[in-house]
Formats: C-alpha cells, sequence, structure tokens
C-alpha cells in the first residue's frame, strides 16, 4: 500500500501524530493505521537478540520480563514518557520514526547499539541505529518502508538511564542520557544536538583509561547544544557533565 | 420555622453543581450551540509597538463578515478603571496579540484557514518596567518617622527581589457566544451574551459602553465556569465586547472560544515586580524601619494594574509590626499584552520580597527565621503599614506557632544543615474583601427569594470551581433554618440577580456571604413560624434583597492611604522542605505543610481543596512556572513548555485550619480563596537559602539554580546516589 497509494503517513498511537494535527504543522492528509497490527508488538529473543516490535507501547517495555532483564534502561526510559495514558497509546517505533532529538528512548538504542529493521513491499532491511538519522528530524526510512522491530544484542555493562525534563511526568528532555559503564564504555545524548549523538571519542578514551574529568571534557566537545524556550546551552552542557559523571560511577559503595 | 435542620456550615455537604460535574451533565461554553450559529476568530497584531498601515483579506470573501473598530456603536474602550484599552484596535499597536478585527464564519475550519494579512509601521517597543515613559499609577504609604526608625537602627538590611510572569491557566479556557436580543422585559433588541467569566456585571457594564445600550438591553449570563483565578475577571469583558459586535452587525448568534495557544498569548498574566528592602533592625531583632520600593510591569495597557498595586503595597510591609514605614510603588506601561488579576493580585509579589527579606535579616543577624518573626509578628491591638488597629481575630503568632511545632521546624533545620536538602518558612496575612473604600463604592446587593420548600439565592457571584453556590446555600440555611438541599441558587444572569460585585479578592464569602446572612436572618423573622410553603399561599412571594454595610468603625482614606485597608484579614504560616539535585539544580518540594487561619471554614473540605490547590499554583509559581517571553510575545504558550507542576511534583500536603472568628464575617469567616498563593514562593526560596543556593528571584528553575551554585558538582567526586538520582 505504501508503495502503491502511496504517500501514506504511517499511524501508530498517534500521539505525536495528533500533536501535529492540532498545531496545524502535519499537512499530509492520507494515513495508514499500523494500530491492528499485533505481529508488530511482539518482544522476543531471536537468534540470541533481543527483538522488539515497533508496535510495542512503552507501557509494553515497561511490563516486559524480557526488557527488564536485557535491556533494563529502555523499560526506564520508557517509564518516564508522558504520563500513564501517553504510555498505553506511544510506541517505540514512533518515539524513533518522529526522530525529535529530546525522544527518550533514542539514547537508549544508541548507546545499545539497536538494529532498526525496515520493511518495504519488496525487501527488509536492517540499519545500525548510529546511522539512522542522517540530520534534525530526517531519517533514512524511504515513504515506502516502514519500521517493523528493533534488534538488540546482548549486553554487557551496567546500564543506566537519567532524563532531566524539570518536571515529575509529561515533560520534554532537556538533557537525556543513556550509559553503559564497564570495560567499553557506551555513551548517547539526547536534547543537546540536531539528533541523538553518541560519543565515541568520549567512549574511547574512558576505554583508554582516560579519567572523568577528560571523559566531560571530550564528551562537551562532542555535543552541540543550544538556547531554545525550555533550556539554555549553558546549562546543557552542566548537567551532561554532571550526569556522565553520576552515570559511570558505581551505583553503590 | 423550625430549627431542627441539621446544621450545614462547618459540615462537608455535597456541591450543589457536583453531580453534573462528575457526570459529564454540566455544560460550558464550547458545549453550548444555538440555531444559525457563526464562529468568530479575532485578527491579532504580531508586533509589540507600531501603528497598523493596512489590512489586507486574501482569496475568497464568500461567508465571511469582517468586524472591526469602526462597527462600534458606543465607545471603542473595554470599561473597567481607566479607558485607555481599546476593544478593536484603530491605528496604534501597544502589544503583540492586540485584537484588530473578527473574522465570522458558519465553518470553524475556514475561519482558521482565512488568511488576513496586516502591514504595520513599527516602532521601538519598551519591555523595562523601570525605564516605562508611562506609569498607570502610583501609591505611597507612610507610617511614622522614617528617618527616626533608621536612627534607632544598629543593622541596615538591603535586598532587590524579583518575580516573574505567572499563568491562571484555567482548565477550561477563555470563551463566550453572544446572542443578538435580549429578552429581559421583553426589550426588543439588544444582546445577551453567555460565558466563561468571573464577573457578570463587569462584563455587562463594559458591553454597556461598547454598544451605547441601555443597561436593560444588556444581558449576561455566567455559564459552568471551568476555573479562573483572576484570568476571567477582566479578559471576559474584552471577548464578549468581540462577540458582540460580531452577533449585532449578523444578526445572528455567533461564538468565539480560545484555544490554549491564544488563551496564553492573550489573555492577563500575574505582574511581574521587582522590589526594593531596605530595613533598619535592631541587634536583638526588632524591625525599626521598613523603606520598600515596587515596580509592577503592568503590561499595554492599566486594566486592573491600579488596585493589583494597591493590594501589593498595602501587603508589602508583611505581617509585622513596624512604627516608622515607607512604601513607594508604581505600575507602569511595557509593550506586552496588559496583566491583570491573578489569585492574591499584587500580594503574593511584595510578601514573596518581604518573606525572603525576613530571613536575610535573621540570617545578617544570627538568629533564627522563627524567632525574628516571633519578635515582629503582628499581634491584636498592633496597626499596620496603613495604621489599621488589628482585632482579635489577628492571629500571625498563632499560625506561625502552629507550624513550628507540626513540622518540628528548629529540629529539621539542624538536621538538614550542611546536606542538599534546606526548610524554610513563610508568614504572611492577605485581606478579604475590596481594599478601602472599595466595598463601600460597590455597595453590593444580594437577595433570597422564598420558595416552597426553603429559599432560592440570588446573586451575581459565580461558581468557578471553588464553591460558591455550596458554601453560599449553607451560610443561608443555617440562617434561615432550613435544610441545606432545600436552599438552591439562580444562575448568575444579570437579568434576574442584583450586583453582588465581582468574584474576586477573595470577598464572596465574607462579604456577600454575610450580606446574605442577613436577608436570611430577615426572612426567617418574617416568617415567623410559618413554614415557607404557609407563607406563600398567605401572603404570595417574598423577595429580600440586602446592600453591603461598612462595619461600624471602619475608616478608610484614600487620599493618604491611611486607614482599615480591610475588614479583616487571614492568616498563614507555610514551611516547605526542598531537596536540590546536586547533578541536574531541579528543585523539588518534598513536604510541605500549612497553618491557615481563616476565620471559620464554612465547608471544611473546600477551604482545604482551595488551601492545597493555592499552595499547588504558589510552588509551581516558585518552582517550576516560567512564561518565556520573545519580542514581547509569549514564546512557550503551549501546555507542553509552560510547566505547570502535575500531581507528582506537588509534595505531600499537611493542612491545618485554625479559627479565629471575624464579627462581621458569615459565621465569623473570612476569605481564603487567595491566601494560599501567598506563601510558598518566599517558603521555597528560604528553604534554598537554607540548602546553600542564594536566589532573590523566581522561578528557581533548574537554570537559574545552576548560576547561583559556585561549587561545580563536577568537581567533586560524585557521592552514593540516591534512589531518585539515577534510574536501573
Ligand atoms: C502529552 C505527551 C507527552 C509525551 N511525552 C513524551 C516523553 O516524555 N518522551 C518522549 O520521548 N516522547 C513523548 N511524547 C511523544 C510521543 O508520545 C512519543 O514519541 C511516542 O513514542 C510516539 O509514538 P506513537 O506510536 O504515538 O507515534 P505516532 O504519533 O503514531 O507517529 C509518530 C511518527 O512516527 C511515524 N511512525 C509511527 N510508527 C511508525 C512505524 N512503525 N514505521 C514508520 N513510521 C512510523 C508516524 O508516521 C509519525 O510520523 C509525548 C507526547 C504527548 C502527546
Amino acid at each position: 500500500m505504501l508503495r502503491d497509494e502511496g504517500p501514506l503517513v504511517p499511524m501508530a498511537g498517534c500521539t505525536d501524530l495528533y500533536v501535529a494535527l492540532n498545531f496545524g504543522t502535519l499537512t499530509e492528509t492520507r494515513f495508514l493505521d499500523l494500530w491492528r497490527l499485533d505481529a508488530l508488538r511482539t518482544i522476543a529473543i531471536r537468534e540470541g537478540a533481543l527483538s522488539i516490535g515497533a508496535l510495542a507501547t512503552h507501557t509494553d517495555l515497561i511490563r516486559s520480563p524480557l526488557v527488564r532483564r536485557r535491556l533494563p534502561m529502555l523499560a526506564a526510559a520508557a517509564s518516564e514518557i508522558g504520563g500513564v495514558q501517553i504510555q498505553n497509546r506511544g510506541t517505540l517505533g514512533g518515539n524513533v520514526a518522529n526522530a525529535s532529538p529530546a525522544g527518550d528512548t533514542l539514547p537508549v538504542l544508541a548507546a545499545a547499539d539497536a538494529t532498526v529493521v525496515l520493511r518495504g513491499a519488496g525487501a527488509t532491511r536492517r540499519v545500525p541505529f548510529s546511522s539512522f538519522y542522517t540530520g534534525y528530524r530526517r531519517t533514512v526510512r524511504r515513504p515506502d518502508e516502514l519500521i517493523v522491530s528493533f534488534e538488540i544484542a546482548p549486553i554487557r555493562g551496567r546500564q543506566r538511564f537519567r532524563k532531566v525534563g524539570t518536571r515529575a511526568a509529561q515533560a520534554i528532555s532537556k538533557v537525556v542520557m543513556a550509559v553503559i559503564a564497564g570495560e567499553t564504555p557506551r555513551i548517547a545524548v539526547g536534547s543537546v544536538a540536531p539528533t541523538v549523538v553518541r560519543a565515541r571519542r568520549t567512549e574511547a578514551a574512558l576505554a583508554a583509561g582516560a579519567s572523568v574529568a577528560e571523559a566531560q571534557r571530550l564528551l562537551l566537545d562532542e555535543i552541540a547544544p543550544i538556547d531554545d524556550i525550555r533550556s539554555t546551552a549553558e546549562y546543557r552542557r552542566r548537567v551532561t557533565a554532571n550526569l556522565l559523571a553520576r552515570l559511570l560511577a558505581p551505583r553503590s559503595a | 420555622m423550625s430549627s431542627r435542620a441539621r446544621k450545614a456550615v462547618g459540615r462537608n455537604v455535597l456541591r450543589k453543581e457536583g453531580h453534573d460535574k462528575v457526570t459529564g451533565a454540566a455544560r460550558y461554553i464550547d458545549d453550548l450551540t444555538f440555531p444559525g450559529l457563526l464562529h468568530a476568530r479575532t485578527i491579532r497584531s504580531t508586533i509589540p509597538a507600531g501603528e497598523i498601515v493596512k489590512v489586507r483579506f486574501k482569496g475568497d470573501r464568500a461567508g465571511f463578515t469582517l468586524v472591526d473598530h469602526h462597527d462600534i456603536p458606543g465607545r471603542n474602550i473595554v470599561a473597567l478603571i481607566d479607558e485607555d484599552q481599546p476593544c478593536l484596535a484603530e491605528r496604534k499597536i501597544r502589544h503583540v496579540a492586540e485584537p484588530i478585527l473578527l473574522l465570522v464564519h458558519e465553518d470553524r475550519e475556514k475561519l482558521r484557514a482565512a488568511d488576513v494579512q496586516i502591514e504595520y509601521r513599527p516602532s521601538t517597543p519598551n519591555y523595562d518596567p523601570e525605564r516605562s515613559a508611562i506609569t498607570f499609577k502610583k501609591i505611597a504609604i507612610d507610617k511614622g518617622d522614617l528617618d527616626a526608625g533608621f536612627a534607632a537602627a544598629d543593622v541596615i538590611v538591603e535586598g532587590e527581589y524579583r518575580t516573574g510572569l505567572q499563568e491562571q491557566l484555567y482548565i477550561e479556557t477563555n470563551g463566550v457566544i453572544a446572542v443578538p436580543g435580549s429578552s429581559v422585559a421583553g426589550a426588543a433588541g439588544g444582546i445577551t451574551v453567555y460565558g466563561s467569566m468571573q464577573c457578570p456585571y463587569y462584563v455587562h457594564r463594559a458591553l454597556v459602553i461598547l454598544l451605547g445600550l441601555p443597561a436593560g438591553k444588556v444581558r449576561v449570563i455566567q455559564t459552568e465556569t471551568g476555573g479562573g483565578f483572576g484570568g476571567k475577571e477582566e479578559y471576559p469583558s474584552m471577548m464578549a465586547g468581540h462577540a458582540a459586535l460580531a452577533a449585532l452587525k449578523t444578526g445572528r448568534p455567533v461564538k468565539l472560544v480560545y484555544d490554549r495557544v491564544e488563551d496564553m498569548l492573550a489573555t492577563t498574566k500575574r505582574h511581574p515586580s521587582i522590589v526594593r528592602h531596605r530595613t533598619g533592625v535592631t541587634r536583638d531583632g526588632r524591625l525599626t524601619a521598613i523603606d520598600i520600593d515596587a515596580v509592577l510591569d503592568g503590561g499595554a495597557y492599566a486594566t486592573l494594574s491600579a488596585v493589583v498595586l494597591s493590594r501589593g503595597m498595602i501587603h508589602a510591609a508583611g505581617p509585622y509590626r513596624c512604627d516608622h514605614i515607607r512604601i513607594r510603588g508604581r505600575a507602569t506601561m511595557t509593550n506586552t499584552p496588559p496583566n491583570g488579576a491573578f489569585r492574591g493580585f499584587g500580594a503574593p509579589q511584595t510578601q514573596f520580597a518581604a518573606e525572603v527579606h525576613m530571613d536575610r535579616i535573621a540570617e545578617r543577624l544570627g538568629l533564627d527565621p522563627v524567632r525574628v518573626r516571633e519578635i515582629n509578628a503582628l499581634r491584636p491591638g498592633d496597626t499596620t503599614a496603613t495604621g489599621q488597629r488589628l482585632g482579635k481575630d489577628s492571629s500571625a503568632l498563632q499560625v506561625l506557632r502552629e507550624a513550628v511545632t507540626r513540622t518540628g521546624f528548629r529540629k529539621r533545620r539542624r538536621a538538614l544543615a550542611g546536606t542538599n536538602r534546606g526548610i524554610g518558612l513563610s508568614l504572611f496575612f492577605h485581606g478579604s474583601g475590596f481594599t478601602g473604600a472599595g466595598e463601600v463604592k460597590l455597595a453590593a446587593k444580594a437577595s433570597l427569594a422564598l420558595t416552597h420548600k426553603g429559599a432560592r439565592i440570588h446573586v451575581a457571584s459565580t461558581e468557578i470551581g471553588q464553591g460558591t453556590r455550596t458554601m453560599l446555600a449553607q451560610i443561608v440555611a443555617d440562617a434561615l433554618g432550613v435544610r441545606y438541599d432545600d436552599v438552591d441558587v439562580n444562575a448568575a444572569d444579570t437579568g434576574e440577580v442584583p450586583d453582588s460585585g465581582p468574584t474576586v479578592a477573595s470577598r464572596t464569602c465574607m462579604i456577600v456571604g454575610r450580606i446574605l446572612e442577613r436577608c436570611a436572618e430577615e426572612m426567617r423573622a418574617r416568617l415567623g413560624r410559618l413554614t415557607p410553603r404557609q407563607y406563600l399561599r398567605a401572603f404570595g412571594p417574598l423577595v429580600i434583597t440586602k446592600q453591603y454595610e461598612r462595619p461600624a468603625g471602619m475608616v478608610w482614606d484614600d487620599t493618604v492611604y491611611k486607614g482599615d485597608a480591610y475588614g479583616s484579614y487571614g492568616w498563614g504560616c507555610d514551611v516547605v522542605e526542598v531537596e536540590v539535585d546536586r547533578d541536574t539544580y531541579e528543585v523539588r518540594p518534598t513536604a510541605f505543610t500549612t497553618v491557615h487561619e481563616i476565620g471559620k471554614a464554612i465547608h471544611p473540605m473546600l477551604a482545604v481543596g482551595q488551601i492545597e490547590g493555592g499552595s499547588a499554583q504558589g510552588l509551581g509559581y516558585a518552582i517550576l512556572e516560567d512564561v518565556v517571553m520573545r519580542d514581547g510575545r509569549m514564546a512557550n504558550a503551549t501546555l507542553t513548555n509552560y510547566i505547570i507542576p502535575t500531581s507528582l511534583d506537588t509534595p505531600p500536603m499537611q493542612v491545618v485550619l485554625l479559627e479565629n472568628p471575624y464579627p462581621h464575617g458569615p459565621s465569623g469567616a473570612k476569605g481564603v480563596g487567595e491566601m494560599p498563593i501567598d506563601g510558598p514562593a518566599p517558603a521555597v526560596i528560604n528553604a534554598l537559602r537554607h540548602a546553600g543556593f542564594d536566589l532573590r528571584e523566581i522561578p528557581a528553575t533548574p537554570e537559574r539554580v545552576m548560576l547561583t551554585s559556585s561549587v561545580e558538582s563536577t568537581q567533586r567526586t560524585p557521592r552514593t546516589p540516591r534512589k531518585s538520582q539515577a534510574w536501573v
């Protein structure tokens, strides 16, 4: 359908789409409702990797024992999205496809080295999460493709997640960070650049034995936050540095 | 009459309109429709200052009606205090979102799509209230001899405090429907306006002047209203004017309902303030001189700035005794949308400054914050800044001591010292009713009509969620000696009810409630031993109308700002504990206790509801609510980006009610609606100071807290994180 009758806008939970509709920023008028495609909601282990259907809602993620065991930072991110109603409707695929730099699951998927599984009429492609976004709100997804699932290989190291959103619910992140602490640290930060940032240089330095202070300095070079109506670049920089130290530190003495 | 009816006052009876609200039967303005209804859209200025050069409508005009200032039959003003604000701009533009014309069409979608281009000649805007060329109002209060006061001081403490804009954020946005024709007294022609509003008679007066109609041809009916907080005090007069002009021009009913963005962009907000204190104090903590200078940013037109300033200045010295006081205040014009009424009405701003300053005085003297307040708190028999001698119902010390005991304040303060947590308090008061001679000038009326079972209340006081109908019916039920269920309340319809004044200023219970109590007392006397049914059969209808009567001995001189500023004051003390996240500088209130002395809680649950809601709104004011203005325009005019607290951001609240009856209030009641919002902000800032963050300005956003924290937490070794700090 997407190919033959396109262009059509896929609709999942509509928690982003309706906002755009209400603001009059949604120019398209033809939609494809995915909500009933239960097959795209499955969360399972496939060939050793955690596979999460694109239509899995945030509530599904929070409740899934598999997610909680294999990717607890994703359950943590999901539980801080919007409020309960949004969690019941909003989907992981929608959060990723919407491509907001403030999307809360994005740093998690980036740090987890997730693979985005895209399917069009002809074929299925697998795109590493780190090459999924090409710029501010732009992705490699073609108009005739859907995101069908995400695959995440087993992760070694402590998973940590922190969202900074000013209030306890219904908040858009000012800074959002996912860290896998361990021998090969992985660090991803959202809301501090046009797309989610995977901090490869900081990771490499840490793996080579750099101090936390050095890592903080490097990380600040890898992000490009701005002043906007929600916060300031200065705040985002300082908080990013603080969170890095916090999330790298051992959790309890 | 039987006096067996169970007392209603003091009991948590069911709300009059509770059932309808809970079941969804209550109909708000946007639920209503009329045959032939048209919709209106307001075309607004996009520049903060300048002149309109040309207005162009692009596209097909079929089905559209345009309404502009040429269509105004009366005077082009929104009548309130000053007459400076046009209902529709003619040429001059003084702020962004100033209404210029209305588009009317039967299809909301077409209306939204219509393209109107306005060409301007811009001029330079001013956003600084201290540099304004236009002062709307100045107020001076003098007591004693300031120089003598400073001469007696051992220490002088100075400080400057700032507060920001705040949006009322009622759940229901502003909306009205105007219908041609008013059926009052069979009058042909005229206009009827339905709407979400606090003050039907303000709207009525504004329409009479705008439309040049006799009073009898204008009828205003309040519809079920989803909150106001002051935000529906003056703006509905403007909107009613717009809808009425459109209805008169088209001869059809016209609906004008704002969406959230328009409501936030265009309607009034709380006045930002800059307040400077200079205080003389003895080494042992006694205040000898208070010198205050305050500026309120009024926005582009005067609206209610004069009276907001007045209440602000009268409360500026806080609930403290001092013989030598000088207060100077002014409200000035800036090129931003007009600021107006908001719960507290100037008092939250000035008491913020007073209470933060008080903690700094204590700190300077090495006294604890409770002690310095105990020494100076106003007691019965003391005089306020305006020279008002306080009666026995003055409870500053009582609320302070109660709050300190309930929270173990001093012990907590020691326990939290040196951590990232802090505890702070604030002591405050709030005058009930209009300021000074306001109530005398207003001469509010209320009526009570006998019904077969009991009585029906006729007042213009509006139910806006706070419980007006319920509380007034309780007062009448007891005074008349009938059951609460046998008292009902007429709609606030100017065609049917007398002018009992606006629903503002914490005056509805104390002032209007008392007038009704007097009506009920007289009705009871008239009935004698007859039941209402017997009376009606024997004598026919009985309606009793009474007018406000000034309590004996109350005097006020407006020319020198001296005398009894208010009939009575409520008294409050807040204690708040906060925690500052070391990584993110976020401030989280973790515990909140408030003690309120309100004379008499007519309906304890509603009173506590007002206090909890007002306190939550005050915590939002203190910590989160930040109106971001860019080039004179609110840049974050959405619920997503203007952050108010959710229930998860609101700490558990302990509310303690104390009752020191006011002799002239119904059952001793004073006002309660506004006072709760006076206390939280200074208590939070004082708690932050205790935690090591010295702020003089609200909101205490993380960005601001970050700038006051000298030690970068990145330079410290991270400690063991607490549970709330990191997930997983
Ligand atoms: C009140 C509120 C609070 C919110 N809070 C948060 C928050 O805290 N954190 C956060 O990150 N987000 C938040 N959001 C945004 C939103 O809820 C999330 O991004 C959510 O995950 C979107 O999922 P959805 O299924 O509703 O997407 P939709 O609205 O259905 O779609 C969003 C976009 O993705 C596309 N799309 C959806 N599914 C697919 C697919 N399978 N393949 C290809 N394209 C697809 C759609 O075409 C559309 O462009 C909030 C939204 C609201 C309204």
